[in-house]
């Protein structure tokens, strides 16, 4: 572009400013970047459900328990495939801070229910066969150090009085797709079964119910709560969409609170931008003049103001980015769990880039708009 | 030959005809130029003098399409350009203007050699063609070694070579000079005025120049007096400028 040399020469005219007004920018995309990962974090749960599994909790609360029973009867309705049940282990290994959720399984149904966790098979058989084996995710087996064959101590303060239950990592598994959830560690049911008090026994946490067809999930979830009705355990059955939308909501409006803050931060950001480019060319006004004396056209001087505000917004803007690319992982770590894997994802990544230019479009427009309508005797008048 | 007062057909390079220009300023209405003629000839070299607020500078203004006037006619080179929109006035004095002030008015983040090229920008020239263009031009104005220097490293004499180099850098139909010399001492002043008369007797420009210095004027062909709007007197007249004003 002809015009380049000047654009760039007039970005450097003030470097203090242009350094902070590129900062500004960095410091708002990283943190663009930052809630982008976290409300995906909150939401991609839902955004990874399969629209082919129900997930079926007790209607007063996940908390409370269900009847073992209701796996068959739940089994035997039209339109469902398999059954799984799942029970919550809260367990705690070495600190409470290294927290990591832990699930019962029932290891006939849970690879056909979960196809997108893989576990090599000949991990998965060595895992039947032990009854204090325990299969874990990727992620936590990275972050503790663990590999197969490692014996690993969990309290659970829960179940038991604390006291700490010994397990064998027989497997690792991984998910397939980038964002499946490789934190959890599947222990046997039987094994929990077995150490349960006795008021414990014979109930399951939730079921999760794979369909034949994503089609009758309206039906059969009125179908097993139907069944259930008026019964002491009556049931509330979501799609695993829903149920994982639900569960975020359990933490608050997140969606909105991030939409919130990322609107403080665009309007911050350009307020600021607005400001600086307003001033730059205030202060160009009498060479403004000189271009359009010599024969530049309104419509290029608009271009030219506009081109260093989107300059300005892409250099820092992607600086920002880049900062969030490097530092979210290191984030993701110190969460030391609590939320799934940060990943900054393409779609933020454009997502970031777009807000930059925007960002950059409307703090260039008005500076813009009000060069172009300077008379050119009047900016000369103010060399 | 154009007659004094001439207001009719003429074939000069620039023709004005019953120039008028009002200024209103808060309730009052100004008359700065009031029915003005003036014919001049390519090659020629003009200078205006008068006392502040006489309207040299308007009169520069309107000549050179930074300003349009409240009546009256300019036609350069047979374009009309008092009735042209802002936008081809714009492509107009980029093909047919060059403009020299008094502050040189230089871009101080440019080099001599990307202030030069300004103009040529605006241009279908190719890089190289600019560069060649741009050397030229500030070979004429002698700063051929100056290329790469800023603003702030050159003295006020060579930046106002540089923003002569800046006005023929396009081979402009005239240049219009506002105070050339005004900022600067006698011996850059001399220096800049052989240059402006290099250009005419050389490379045959046609200059318009405003000053309040009359040695400086003196250099011109033709001096024109504008008093209270109105070109008043005409000395120095050599055969191809004629000027007069309806009052």
């Amino acid at each position: 572009m002809k015009f380049s040399r000047l654009i760039f020469a007039n970005l450097f005219r003030k470097k203090i400013r242009l350094a902070l007004t590129l900062g500004s920018f960095a410091v708002a995309l990283f943190l663009f970047a930052f809630l982008a990962v976290v409300k995906k974090a909150f939401t991609g749960g839902a955004d990874l459900a399969n629209a082919s599994r129900l997930v079926t909790i007790n209607r007063v609360s996940i908390i409370n328990p269900l009847p073992l029973s209701y796996r068959d009867k739940i089994a035997a309705i039209p339109g469902v495939e398999f059954v799984t049940h799942n029970n919550w282990f809260g367990g705690v290994y070495q600190d409470e801070r290294n927290f990591f959720p832990q699930f019962a399984i029932d290891t006939e149904n849970q690879r056909k229910v979960f196809p997108e966790f893989v576990v090599p098979d000949d991990q998965w058989n060595t895992f039947l066969k032990d009854r204090q084996g325990a299969v874990v995710g990727a992620r936590t087996a990275k972050r503790f150090g663990w590999k197969v064959g490692d014996r690993i101590p969990i309290k659970a303060p829960a179940y038991g009085g604390g006291a700490a239950w010994e397990f064998n990592i027989d497997g690792i598994y991984h998910g397939r797709r980038a964002g499946d959830d490789e934190s959890q560690f599947w222990f046997q049911w039987d094994y929990f079964e077995e150490r349960m008090p006795a008021n414990f026994k014979g109930l399951a946490g939730w079921y999760t119910v794979k369909l034949k067809s994503p089609d009758d999930a309206l039906r059969v979830a009125k179908a097993i709560d139907a069944d259930f009705a008026n019964s002491p355990y009556e049931t509330k059955t979501d799609t695993e969409s829903a149920f994982a939308a639900s569960w975020v909501k359990q933490f608050g409006n997140i969606e909105f609170l991030i939409m919130t803050i990322g609107s403080v931060v665009f309007f911050t950001l350009l307020l600021v931008t607005g400001n600086t480019m307003a001033i730059s060319v205030r202060e160009r006004t009498g060479e403004l003049g000189v271009l359009k004396a010599i024969g530049f056209k309104d419509g290029t001087v608009l271009l030219l103001v506009l081109a260093e505000a989107l300059a300005i917004a892409s250099v820092g803007g992607l600086l920002g980015l880049g900062l969030a690319f490097l530092a979210i992982p290191s984030l993701s770590a110190a969460l030391n769990g609590l939320l799934p894997v940060l990943v900054l994802s393409r779609s933020a990544i454009a997502g970031g880039i777009g807000f930059s230019l925007l960002v950059g479009a409307a703090s260039g427009i008005l500076p813009g708009i009000g060069a172009m309508r300077l008379r050119v005797v009047t900016a000369l008048r103010r060399v | 030959m154009v007659s004094v007062n001439n207001n009719g057909h003429s074939s000069a390079l620039i023709q004005v005809r019953g120039l008028n220009k009002t200024y209103r300023r808060g309730g009052e209405q100004i008359q700065v130029l009031q029915g003005l003629n003036l014919d001049v000839d390519k090659s020629d070299f003009v200078g205006f003098m008068g006392p502040s607020g006489s309207g040299k500078t308007t009169l520069l203004n309107l000549l050179g399409g930074l300003d349009v006037p409240t009546a009256g006619h300019i036609s350069v080179a047979g374009d009309e350009i008092t009735h042209m929109s802002s936008g081809r006035l714009t492509e107009w004095r980029a093909r047919h203007v060059g403009l020299v002030f008094q502050m040189y008015n230089l871009i101080p983040v440019l080099t001599a050699y990307q202030n030069v090229e300004l103009p040529l920008l605006l241009t279908g020239l190719s890089k190289a063609q600019r560069r060649q263009h741009v050397e030229t031009a500030l070979s004429i104005v002698g700063l051929a070694d100056r290329l790469h220097h800023f603003p702030r490293q050159l003295s006020g004499g060579q930046e106002q070579r540089v923003a002569i180099a800046r006005a023929i850098v396009s081979d402009p139909t005239f240049l219009l000079c506002d105070e050339p010399t005004g900022d600067l001492d006698r011996k850059s002043a001399d220096e800049i005025m052989a240059l402006i008369e290099e250009l005419v007797a050389k490379h045959n420009k046609t200059v318009l120049m405003v000053t309040h210095d009359p040695l400086v004027a003196a250099r011109a062909h033709t001096v024109l007096h504008l008093e209270k709007g109105v070109l008043v007197e005409a000395s120095k007249s050599r055969q191809n400028v004629v000027a007069g004003g309806a009052a």
